[in-house]
């Protein structure tokens, strides 16, 4: 399977840090989504210093390096549903609003843009039967399948897995070591050519040392 | 002879082209037609030139028509246009009466096909009228906004909107340029053409002959700036600038911009750069006409250092292209500009001219950096602003609009061969 993503703006906006914070408690969940993983397929976005796009602007447009290293940390992969990372989000920002004497403001022009994302998904035709296959065909995956494979996976396995972790899941325990070692990829500090590497690498070595 | 897709495939990889494929491929026989206001000239119709015929080889019967109107009609869309980039701009019952009634006439000739396409791409505002002739069509209409509408003369906009909020949606520059819409705001950056005459690769005997017919000394730094002589675009500071940098190290500058025969404040402002610039032989000042994409071509390639110290930009395809070329661009801090020039990576964004010259001494002195800024700001564009980009998210949009309107959208079907 591939996919394609389209952004759409909700027309929010957000001038302060107190803004940021009322609008998040009301956005269409889909901006969480665009405004943590879009960045992977916005590919010129790897270079920016922080993982998601809150803790960017909290960094480039109100200089609060405090509050962006926080945000930043915040790890999506742990939260279940988008509305877990959301709670955990505003917290961030209430805990740092309680603490401040002012209310950090961008200039104008720099407010920070809600949007959310449209994901298309679509058939490849590519099928394969057995898990060796994947040595090969991985490489030449485009990135975007590699996001859905990976990223967009999560929030859509009742595993909350990737799919090639819950295919292999099939396969009994068979495939258990690789598995594991699929399981340690952490795709939140990466990029998604990176990611593609990192799993093909994975698979051609679990099944050179099988050959 | 290579068709388009193979000609794009060796620029931007096999990939990209398949993906391409696979998205065009439910879409096929199907009629999507596209409507503006000219046939040549700006970047509309550049834009449209490329995507037209990339549609057609995907498959999808693609259609571009471009409408007619009365001297009134322009003289109506050209103040909306600058009315809805913030100009303050009263336009006359008699020019809005003309605006609409030539829309009507276009629909008259246009209506039978309109009613049966699949989806109709209304680009800025000169045909957005043309929905509301539209009663009984099938298919999905989109408003394509090109222009920077954040901050418009609210009586302008107020009346326009009242044409384009029955769209089933609108497609935006930037969330920045938006204006709120009960109807789905969607965000498709524009794109450069990487086969175009003013993007292609040139050989260093052509671009040498540009120079020399210039009298730019090519073992002097070469630092230039490619615009419309506006003071939205600020080429008294790009002087400025320069004129810092040159009390330390040679460089001579190149403002290049077209000729103002056709607009009154474009004259003016390049009277007032003639006269700042006095007569230093440094500074060339090149006016060239709209249709000299290789000289533009040749002049980025030859030139060591970009700017695009603008005051005020829309999206800023300049700069792309400048990029593309594998120059470093020193920028002004506004608009798409923000998207595309990634601070201390590709380039450098800068308030100031101080703050412009520093940027340039810095470059100078630093020559490999300069490469790798330049070798970084060819990839940015590579994956973000080429024409097959612009393709993808247009077919994702059209995909999304037709299947369905929620978050994640699955379409079955197989790939091409």
């Amino acid at each position: 399977m591939d996919c394609a993503l389209v952004a759409i703006a909700t027309g929010e906006k957000a001038q302060n840090l107190r803004e940021l914070r009322d609008c998040l408690k009301t956005t269409h969940r889909g901006c969480l989504y665009f405004h943590f993983w879009g960045g992977l397929l916005r590919q010129h976005s790897s270079d920016t210093e922080f993982q998601n796009d809150f803790a960017n602007w909290s960094s480039r447009s109100l200089n609060d390096l405090r509050v962006a290293e926080q945000l930043s940390l915040i790890d999506p992969n742990v939260h279940k549903d988008l509305e877990s990372l959301r709670r955990e989000i505003i917290e961030v920002i209430e805990q740092r609003l309680s603490e401040t004497e002012y209310v950090p403001w961008a200039k104008p022009g720099n407010e920070f843009q809600f949007i959310r994302s449209q994901t298309v998904v679509f058939d490849t035709g590519i099928r394969i039967n057995k898990p060796e296959e994947l040595k090969e065909i991985i490489p030449n995956l485009t990135l975007s399948s590699i996001f859905y494979h990976f990223i967009d996976a999560r929030r859509r396995t009742i595993e909350h897995k990737n799919d090639f972790i819950v295919w292999l899941s099939g396969f009994g325990k068979k495939y258990a070591e690789l598995i594991n070692r699929l399981d340690r990829i952490d795709p939140y500090f990466t990029t998604l050519s990176e990611l593609r590497e990192e799993t093909g690498d994975i698979f051609q070595q679990y099944f050179k040392n099988r050959a | 002879m290579k068709s388009l897709l193979e000609q794009y495939a060796v620029i931007v990889g096999n990939e990209v082209i398949d993906h391409l494929k696979q998205l065009a491929n439910p879409l096929k026989g199907m009629k999507i037609i596209h409507i503006n206001s000219t046939k040549e000239g700006g970047g509309v119709a550049e834009i449209l030139n490329q995507l037209i015929p990339l549609k057609r080889e995907l498959g999808i019967d693609a259609e571009w028509e471009v409408i007619k109107g009365s001297s009134e009609f322009y003289q109506c869309t050209k103040k909306m246009h600058n009315a809805l980039q913030g100009n303050r701009e009263e336009i006359s019952g008699a020019l809005l009466k003309a605006y609409e009634d030539t829309n009507l006439q276009n629909y008259e000739l246009l209506g039978s096909r309109l009613q049966e396409a699949s989806v109709v791409f209304i680009h800025d505002p000169q045909p957005a009228p043309l929905l509301r002739f539209c009663s009984v069509r099938k298919g999905k209409w989109l408003w394509r906004c090109h222009i920077d509408v954040s901050h418009p003369f609210r009586p302008v906009w107020k009346y326009l909107r009242e044409h384009v909020e029955g769209y089933d949606a609108s497609i935006w520059s930037l969330a920045d340029f938006a204006q709120p819409l009960s109807h789905p705001l969607y965000l498709i950056p524009p794109s450069i053409d990487p086969l175009s005459d003013k993007n292609k690769d040139l050989s260093e005997s052509e671009i040498s002959g540009y120079l020399d017919s210039w009298n730019i000394d090519r073992d002097i730094p070469v630092i230039t700036q490619v615009s419309r002589f506006d003071r939205f675009k600020d080429p008294i500071g790009v002087i400025q600038a320069y004129q810092l940098v040159k009390q330390y190290t040679p460089v001579q500058l190149v403002l290049a911009g077209g000729s103002a025969t056709d607009d009154p404040e474009g004259a003016q402002v390049l009277n007032e750069v003639k006269e700042f610039a006095g007569n230093d032989s440094d500074i060339h000042i090149l006016e060239l006409p709209p249709d000299a994409h290789r000289a533009i071509n040749a002049m980025q390639r030859g030139s060591d250092i970009v700017l695009q110290k603008s005051l005020r930009e829309g999206f800023g395809l300049t700069v792309t292209e400048a990029l593309w070329k594998g120059k470093p661009v020193i920028a002004g801090q506004t608009g798409g500009i923000k998207l595309q020039v990634i601070n201390h990576y590709n380039g450098f964004l800068v308030n100031t001219p101080e703050g412009a010259a520093l940027r340039i001494r810095y470059l100078l002195k630093h020559p490999g950096i300069m490469e790798t800024m330049g070798n970084k700001a060819h990839e940015v564009v590579l994956n973000n602003f080429l024409i097959t980009r612009h393709l993808q998210e247009y077919l994702t949009l059209v995909l999304a609009l037709l299947y369905g309107s929620e978050d994640r959208i699955e379409i079955k079907m197989h790939a091409t061969a």
